[in-house]
């Protein structure tokens, strides 16, 4: 029997427009973009040129430090612009598909006889290194590490979040082998939520599974890693997403990289949400186009609404999302006397409002607002009560704040990513924007310690 | 409502950067965000959905929380004058007469406060933050009824500048600036804040002169037992509230009814209500007083300015301790000194402002103590 491990601290958002169980079909525009800075940490070095014809697999850019560690092409066709921004900064890659996708092939291999080296080399020849992040930084891993572990969340948490378990039927052979080449790398541990109960999840070979259960962000893996392993300074640990494993094993079992991921597309102004197959990079128009509500304005979120990014309809899903988000923006609404108004349709932690009371069974509209002004840190407890690490996270937000390197790398930053204070961001009622500040305080310690 | 969006709208460009006038500009916004929730939506990374709950609403509540005390002391200052000249009155009689004694005093402690801290959010470029409408309304609570309004003036304004502005603002100061204005005044005005004839109100225009020569004397309970009397008042008296003392801290039923509302709302830490209470009720019970005196040890957390200070004061999240577990040790370090000033300092018959003031002294600490302790988890950890 798996170890359970039991959370008390968090808290579970209940967004409308949730996607159901259920396939749709949706057409991509043809354009693909790979965009670097999706890649934290990574200073881009392009080596295509526009006008080139790529395949499936082959590169569009590497790591200027670490040229072995590749980004390539999710599909075949022609490198259509090299997007560049101020001071020249690479922004993106842009590839237009061919209509008949041509697949390097990268030859299928038992992962069962390789040895690490090889397995290291294949991925990083394939492109599919370039997922895995390490922590401290969150950042893109470096290939020359020996990790001390590389670690797994099999769910999320997140509101409106994909369902992993859902996305994992019919791929468990492809799951399996891309678990297996992780045990290659590093000691692999799996975190698998109490809810779920697929074969290939609990009993899954070659790992250390770990069953957590809890409300969000239970399912970040950087809290797993915190009551499994926790980092200390020197170590490091490498992190990939459910998703990928099964990119490593279609690698293994195909001898192709397949960057096809399923994705949920949901969120209250969202007409129909489902479940879309893209690849990573896809373009959003056609997802987007006719399936939202007009009638007000709205945000468009690769990722979720508490840790994705804003783009816009002619935008690109970036390359970590598991799901597309439409929200309404929230800045039309003009709300009297917030302050002491009942205000029923908000979601609060606070009593003072009464979602506590009267919760909405299917699910709250929450707009892009943050409903606020922007104050220094008064009430105290607050990132605790939803915050399920060993660590004081206003201490060592405050830490960050005041840029102090000594306190920040003893209150924990190390074991952190920015997305382990989400929860904490959402309930904060002095408006700080913790998410942003945790990542750049991570850039530049990176920056002080190489 | 929308004439209100539109009269705003209208006005935003003469507050704005560039407009005529600009200087006025944190006041227009504190207006503004008054009537209408601010409307900024999230940046394009982070959380882009957030809790409904702002600063404005949680800070709200607790004058909410205030008010069953607030009208019990308009009413008590009402009853003792009208039974200190002798004459008959009714619930509502006592009840006005306290609102005209009380509301001035409200008034100048607002408008001195945010006067201040409106200038001063103005020369920073900042929002004005609501801490202060806590502290303007603490202050009258917490003061004889007959201080004078021009020595709330000059208190208030000591607090603010020196004991909150200073520092940075709401969020920064280390102590309670409701409490500094109670100390200043303790110990620059001492007879306007102690002894017995400051507890009754002689007229309106006394408030703001200060007691006249021939001024209706009353012990509050804390008094009497300093001087080594035997209490006058029975315990249900302190319960409900009917006995002098500063405005807003006689009536333990209400300050209660203000812990339920503030604990319901999760806006004050229960942990620390609790353990002031602990605290102080084992101290209590251990000291004792003179047996003969009329006056039960539990009654110490009824009288005075205990109930009060433990509820709406100690729980100050800026100023009180920031980790849980430093809740339950800074309540309880407040409770138990409030008791021991009392018994054992012959000086000060009431400890509660006291014990706060030296609890948010040692709330870092406290927090460095827990803080510390995690950290040492995590070096042991890396060996």
């Amino acid at each position: 029997m798996a170890n359970v491990i039991k959370l008390r601290k968090g808290l579970n958002i209940n967004l409308k427009g949730k996607a159901p169980l259920e396939k749709a079909d949706v057409k991509s525009t043809g354009l693909f973009a790979i965009v670097p800075d999706d890649f934290v940490g990574t200073k881009p070095k392009v080596v295509v040129k526009e006008g080139d014809n790529v395949k499936v697999g082959d590169a569009l850019f590497v790591d200027k430090k670490h040229p072995e560690v590749k980004f390539v092409s999710p599909v075949s066709g022609k490198v259509s612009a090299v997007e560049r921004g101020e001071r020249r900064k690479i922004l993106s890659v842009q590839v237009v598909a061919d209509a008949q996708q041509d697949y390097k092939d990268f030859g299928k291999k038992s992962v069962a006889n390789l040895k690490r080296e090889d397995v290291l080399s294949a991925l990083l020849e394939a492109g599919l290194f370039a997922f895995f992040r390490q922590r401290p930084y969150d950042v893109v891993a470096n290939p020359e590490d020996a990790p001390k572990a590389i670690f797994v969340s099999a769910f999320s948490s997140m509101p409106l979040a994909q369902d992993f378990e859902y996305v994992l039927k019919g791929q468990e052979e492809d799951f399996q082998t891309g678990l297996d080449a992780l045990a290659k790398l590093a000691p692999t541990y799996l975190g698998v939520s109490s809810k779920q109960t697929a074969n290939a999840l609990t009993a899954a070979k070659n790992v250390t599974i770990n069953v957590f259960d809890g409300p969000n962000p239970a399912g970040n893996v950087g809290v797993q890693i915190n009551h499994v392993s926790p980092i200390n300074k020197g170590e490091i640990v490498w992190t990939l997403g459910a998703e990928e494993v099964i990119f490593v094993g279609r690698l293994f079992n195909n001898g192709k990289v397949n960057l096809t991921r399923t994705i949920a597309f949901a969120g209250s102004e969202v007409n129909k949400p489902a479940y879309v197959d893209v690849l990573v990079g896809q373009q959003l128009t056609t997802l987007i186009e006719g399936n939202v509500s007009t009638d007000k304005h709205i945000r468009i979120i690769s990722g979720n609404p508490l840790t994705g990014f804003k783009v816009e309809k002619e935008g690109f899903i970036t390359a970590h999302s598991t799901e597309v988000t439409v929200i309404p923006e929230g800045d039309e609404t003009h709300e009297l006397f917030g302050w002491i108004a009942p205000r029923f349709n908000e979601f609060s932690t606070s009593r003072s409002y009464f979602s506590w009371l009267f919760p909405k069974k299917d699910g709250y509209v929450l707009d892009a607002r943050i409903k606020g002004g922007h104050r220094h840190m008064i009430f105290s407890g607050e990132y605790d009560s939803v915050f399920p690490m060993d660590i004081y996270p206003e201490q060592l937000l405050k830490a960050i704040i005041t840029g102090d390197i000594d306190k920040m790398e003893q209150l924990g930053i190390y074991e952190v990513a920015p997305e382990d204070f989400a929860v904490a961001e959402f309930v904060d009622s002095s408006k700080v924007e913790l998410q942003r500040i945790v990542r750049e305080s991570l850039d530049m310690l990176r920056k002080e310690n190489e | 409502m929308a004439f209100i969006k539109n009269i705003l709208d209208k006005m935003k460009p003469t507050f704005s950067e560039g407009g005529k006038l600009s200087a006025f500009g944190s006041l227009f916004d504190a207006i503004e965000t008054f009537f209408y929730v601010p409307n900024e939506t999230a940046k394009s990374y982070g959380a882009h959905i957030h809790d409904a709950i702002d600063s404005k609403r949680s800070i709200f509540f607790v004058i909410i929380a205030m008010i069953p005390a607030i009208l019990f002391g308009m009413w008590n200052i009402g009853s003792l004058h009208y039974a200190a000249i002798g004459e008959a009155t009714t619930l509502f009689g006592s009840f006005f007469y306290g609102l005209g004694v009380m509301l001035p005093k409200i008034v100048v402690s607002y408008a001195v406060g945010l006067g201040i801290e409106i200038a001063v959010a103005q020369w920073k470029k900042e929002e004005v933050h609501e801490g202060f409408f806590v502290t303007g309304i603490l202050i009258p609570m917490i003061v004889p009824v007959n201080c004078p309004l021009w020595i709330i003036a000059i208190a208030t304004a000591f607090a603010v500048i020196f004991a909150k502005e200073v520092f940075g603002g709401t969020g920064m100061n280390i102590f309670n600036p409701a409490l500094v204005t109670r100390a200043f005044l303790f110990f620059a005005y001492p007879a306007m804040m102690s002894g017995d004839k400051v507890w009754v109100n002689q007229s309106y225009m006394d408030s703001i002169g200060g007691p006249s020569a021939d001024a209706l004397t009353a012990a509050t309970p804390l008094g009497q037992l300093g001087a080594g009397e035997t209490v006058s008042y029975d315990a249900m008296d302190t319960i409900i509230g009917t006995i002098p003392g500063s405005i807003g801290e006689t009536s333990f039923v209400a300050i209660m009814i203000g812990a339920v509302i503030l604990i319901w709302a999760g806006i004050a830490s229960w942990k620390i209500i609790v353990s002031t209470f602990v605290g102080g009720a084992l101290l209590a019970y251990l000291c004792g007083d003179a047996a003969d005196l009329n006056f039960q040890w539990w009654e110490h957390l009824t009288v005075g300015g205990f109930a009060f200070g433990a509820v709406f004061m100690a729980t100050d999240p800026v100023t009180a301790c920031r980790t849980e577990g430093g809740k339950w040790i800074y309540g309880f370090i407040i409770g138990a000194l409030a008791i021991i000033i009392r018994q054992f300092n012959p000086g000060y018959p009431e400890g509660m402002m006291m014990a706060i003031l030296m609890g948010n002294l040692i709330a870092p600490l406290i927090d460095y103590c827990f803080v510390q302790s995690n950290i040492n988890k995590r070096m042991k950890r890396a060996k």
